[in-house]
């Protein structure tokens, strides 16, 4: 049994590890368990790959490979100990750069090792050739994760302006910039040179900041979940590249949840993946429309408190907003007072709530409401017309009637909470001011609707005060 | 004060010459009508025409029979007064119109805001023009979306239709609900609603939310889904060739003679079934329609009810007497009550006065105390009867659309969803065969473990595609951190890298180990910090 051998299996049930472990992500019983798996496969992984390392003699190397994941370790452990759940977002864009770099670096590493290999012949030569293409791969889409996330990350921290960036013809440009990845490959296949490598490098740098900057801050969750998706190829093109299976494996897993969940996102919008990924949604929106809407309605914190006192069934549907005010953590206590007197409360969560797919969800539980009242949009869409009293909080697109009502809205046909059928609807609003998407709410002005302007998190505390 | 000034102040007292704006005063007079029970202004309504910034002064008395006491209104901010001292203000709140000698206590100048029925009173808003004042009848307000939370015939159309029911239980001698009892059956009672206007649509949701079956029938086709939402059964009254009535003001129109026809039948047929009938039919401006005949009341059985909520515009039903209770010979009730909404005076008063400071937010831009009339605006315009003893009623027509229009629906249908691409299946085929084929090609002809690593990618994106596509949708976040924290096994990679020789290889490498390494320990402590939240 040599250290080779050992590893090989070693990855090899560490990659059954890591299935098991999004495979126990499914279900909240099993969660725990899933991390736990993944904890396992990730510790056998690093082992025998130590033990390899170890075999082949570094030297220094060994010192400056623990230095270099003690810092690791320590920053991770420490950004991940004080992170607030709001800012999850930020924290998982910033992660997935993370995965961008170090296959970019990878990858250069790859082509490094190799640069004195010239002059082969015969299938020798064919197999470096293939490296060659798998080095471009791999950092190319290396690269674009890792500019693309830091652009994420940016935006979702508000350290730059969340308004999607419009070049003149961004379309042609992201084109342009894969049609000379793809002659920047044949180029490198066929006479290698280190300035391919770094001007490929730049290529992509600039690729994916372009491809994140001009998507706006509303379409961040499949952003975030397409970056995922990359971090994953990245991964799995230095599987390719370093002829390693786990590798391949584990970015595989990741890419395809990733690319899932981005689809999920997309179909929660109503949106094809490629308008979201060119960017650049409700621009032949055009100016916003005339209508007469009718008035708006105001109502008091205390007005809302007696709704909700005297009411049977309450639902809350949050959106960003909540996450932006802090609301949770009234909104949590607001529940729990409300469950305490007898009223069904719960939670209706729309699929891209928030800035990360699963983000209220965080957000909810982090305060402390029980999973088992927080329900998605299908499972909770059919129940608004027995509501009492809906709570609109820090929502606004994911519940507008226009969706489904005005075929020539601009977000026609996205699936939305259909919160106006409930008897009340209260909407917890900053301002009149129009949602992401630049669309009038026809729902502000239902009879059935009422605005209570404001902080969410102070209105809900002046209700839960109030009650 | 001819033409059209676009903005207009009304001052306090403008005869009575004041060197500074001082806000007006609003008297909440006693009403004077017999049976009137209500009052313009409640205790809650009068904090928030104060915060408007009026002085409200209240007539001694004027809510008692609205079980609002004095002390209350005091307790709101107003001060109480005598009748001239409330009637002196600049700005006087009242339900129904004035009486003559009311009218003479009104200051030159005053505004006055009450319901009038100018419509049908043509001769009182001629008396009233007579002097130097303004008036606003609130039952004028325009029926646009904008102005609804000022209509105060809605919300009182809206409480005389649960009186109704409230008053047809009442004198009907059985249950409403259906019930098996061990002493055996009792079938449901059944309601007829004749109007399903807001009066009618309240009168459905009340009975039927007393258990009985109810009917309803009414002119304009587009309120069934409104009559089924709240419980009812729409009688769709089917005349052939004939264009259905929409309704372009809101109101219910008078209808063609094949319609009235079909409809008698309709009414004549029920009248035989049911035990109680609830009638609401109005049209603006003219007398009520005569829906029930006295033939229907005759074939009704007895002990049956009819609540005739038109009685005061002439009934809808043969029989009537406004604001008695009439008993056939064969045993009908008939109860022609024209005070229903007094009969809830403390809910009328407070809706009536919300009403009112909806329409006094809307004359006070600056809520200053200071009423301006905007001409411009339609409700404003519409609501004003006289202005400065100068007839402005009736007002230009306004068309709103408080009924869908019918285009839009008619037109939804044909629209198809614009074909997105399209892209003939035979291309799409010939793509994917290509696809197929290009990758076959490549698997052949790809030397080394190449194939062998294409294998391992194809199976474990099929893998992830079935785990992942079960996660439920409130892991999606812990999902994503758990995902992040395995692609840091890219570390692996970079681990190898690190054993050789090369300073750059080994800096680069270094790097690699380092980030991703934030990346796995990061990734799975923080998965675990958010699991540990989610509790049941």
């Amino acid at each position: 049994m040599t250290a080779i051998s050992l590893a090989n299996a070693a990855y090899l049930v560490a990659a059954l590890l890591f299935i098991l472990s999004l495979a126990g992500l499914s279900k909240h019983e099993t969660a725990r368990n899933g991390v736990a798996f993944g904890i396992a496969g990730m510790t056998i992984a690093l082992a025998a790959t130590f033990i390899l390392v170890v075999d082949d003699d570094p030297g220094i190397g060994l010192v400056l490979l623990l230095v270099a994941m003690l810092i690791g370790a320590v920053i991770g452990l420490w950004r991940a100990k004080i992170v607030e759940m709001t800012e999850m977002p930020e924290l998982i864009a910033l992660l997935h750069s993370f995965v961008g770099l170090a296959a970019v670096l990878v990858g250069w590493n790859g082509y490094l090792q190799h640069t004195d290999d010239r002059g082969l012949t015969g299938e020798a030569a064919t197999l470096l050739d293939i490296h060659h293409a798998e080095v471009f791969i791999g950092v190319f889409i290396g690269a674009v994760t890792f500019t693309g996330s830091i652009v994420a990350y940016l935006k979702l921290s508000a350290k730059m302006k969340s308004a999607p960036l419009m070049l003149p013809g961004k379309n042609w440009l992201n084109l342009g910039a894969i049609a000379l990845f793809v002659v920047l490959t044949i180029w490198f296949v066929i006479s290698p040179a280190l300035w391919l490598l770094i001007l490929v490098t730049i290529v992509a740098l600039a690729l994916g900041w372009h491809l994140v900057a001009s998507i706006g801050g509303g379409d961040m969750p499949v952003v975030v979940s397409m970056l995922n998706s990359y971090s994953g190829w990245a991964a799995a093109a230095s599987g390719f590249l370093l002829g390693n299976d786990l590798l391949i494996i584990t970015g595989a897993l990741v890419g395809s949840s990733g690319a899932y969940l981005s689809y999920i996102m997309c179909k929660a919008m109503n949106r094809s993946f490629i308008s979201v990924i060119a960017g650049g949604f409700g621009i032949e929106a055009g100016p916003a429309e005339d209508t007469d809407y009718g008035e708006h309605r105001e109502i008091t914190a205390e007005g809302v408190a007696e709704l909700l006192a005297d009411a049977k069934s309450v639902v809350i549907t949050p959106g960003y907003g909540m996450a932006v005010a802090q609301a949770q953590y009234p909104v949590a206590d607001l529940t729990a007072k409300l469950r305490e007197r007898g009223v069904e409360v719960r939670f209706g969560i729309h699929p891209v709530a928030g800035r990360l797919p699963g983000h209220m969800n965080v957000l909810l539980a982090e305060a402390k409401v029980p999973y088992d009242i927080v329900l998605e949009m299908d499972e909770i869409n059919d129940d608004f017309a027995d509501t009492d009293v809906v709570l609109v909080i820090g929502a606004n697109d994911t519940v507008n009637p226009a969706a489904t009502e005005d075929p020539g809205s601009p977000i026609a046909g996205m699936p939305v909470l259909r919160v106006w059928e409930a008897k009340n609807v209260i909407v917890f609003k900053r301002s009149m001011a129009v949602g992401y998407a630049g669309v009038q709410n026809p729902l502000f002005f239902r009879e059935n609707s009422q605005m209570l302007f404001g902080d969410a998190k102070e209105r809900v505390e002046d209700i839960i005060k109030a009650l | 004060m001819s033409g059209a000034p676009s903005r207009l102040a009304i001052l306090g007292g403008m005869n009575a010459p004041e060197p500074e704006l001082g806000s007006m005063r609003i008297g909440v007079v006693a009403e004077s009508a017999p049976g009137e029970t209500r009052v313009a202004a409640t205790p809650a309504t009068v904090k928030q025409l104060i915060d408007l910034g009026y002085e409200v002064t209240v007539e001694r008395g004027a809510g008692a029979k609205a079980d609002f006491s004095d002390a209350a209104y005091e307790e709101a901010g107003a001060t109480l007064a005598d009748k001239p001292e409330a009637w002196a203000s600049d700005v006087i709140f009242k339900i129904n119109a004035p009486n003559e000698v009311e009218l003479a206590l009104m200051l030159d100048g005053a505004t006055l805001i009450c319901m009038l029925a100018p419509a049908q009173n043509p001769e009182l808003v001629e008396k009233l023009a007579q002097r130097p004042i303004t008036v606003l009848a609130l039952d004028a307000v325009p029926r646009i979306s904008r102005a609804q939370s000022m209509d105060v015939l809605s919300s009182m159309a809206n409480i005389a239709g649960y009186r109704a029911v409230v008053e047809a239980a009442h004198e009907f001698g059985r249950f409403f609900t259906g019930q098996v009892t061990a002493a055996g059956k009792v079938p449901p009672a059944k309601v007829l609603v004749a109007g399903a206007g807001v009066a009618g649509l309240a009168a459905i949701g009340a009975a039927s939310s007393l258990g009985a079956i109810v009917r309803a029938t009414d002119p304009r086709p587009e309120v069934a889904d409104q009559v089924k939402s709240i419980g009812g059964e729409y009688l769709e009254v089917v005349v052939p060739d004939e264009a259905k009535e929409v309704s372009s003001d809101g109101y219910a129109k008078a209808t063609s003679e094949a319609y009235d026809r079909r409809a008698a039948e309709i009414y004549s047929e029920q009248a035989r079934d049911v035990d109680i009938i609830i009638t609401t039919a109005l049209i603006p401006g003219r007398p009520a329609p005569r829906l029930i005949t006295a033939a229907d009341v005759a074939s009704m059985k007895p002990g049956s009810v009819i609540v005739d909520m038109a009685a005061a515009q002439g009934g809808n039903v043969e029989g009537t007497v406004p604001g008695e209770k009439v008993v056939t010979d064969n045993g009908v009730t008939i109860l022609g009550y024209t005070d229903l909404p007094a009969r809830l005076p403390a809910q009328a008063s407070q809706l009536y006065g919300t009403n009112l400071v909806n329409l006094m937010k809307l004359l006070t831009p600056g809520k200053d105390g200071q009423i301006v009339l905007d001409f411009d605006d339609v409700v404003q315009r519409g609501v004003t009867v006289v202005r400065d003893g100068e007839k402005t009623w009736p007002p230009p027509p306004v068309q709103v659309s408080a009924a869908p229009t019918p285009p839009p629906a008619s037109a939804a249908a044909p629209v198809e969803p614009e074909p997105k691409k399209s892209v003939s299946p035979a291309v799409k085929i010939g793509a994917a065969a290509v696809g197929v084929l290009a990758f076959l090609w490549i698997l052949a002809t790809a030397p080394g473990q190449l194939p062998q690593h294409f294998t391992v990618l194809a199976l474990a994106i099929v893998i992830g595609y079935y785990v992942i596509g079960n996660v439920h949708h409130a892991l999606h976040t812990p999902l994503m951190s758990v995902t992040n924290a395995i692609s840091g096994i890219i570390v692996v990679g970079a681990m190898l890298q690190i054993g050789e020789t090369d300073t750059v290889v080994r800096l680069l490498a270094f790097v690699a180990v380092l980030v991703a390494s934030i990346n796995v320990f990061g990734g799975f402590a923080v998965t675990r910090r958010m699991l540990s939240m989610f509790s049941k």
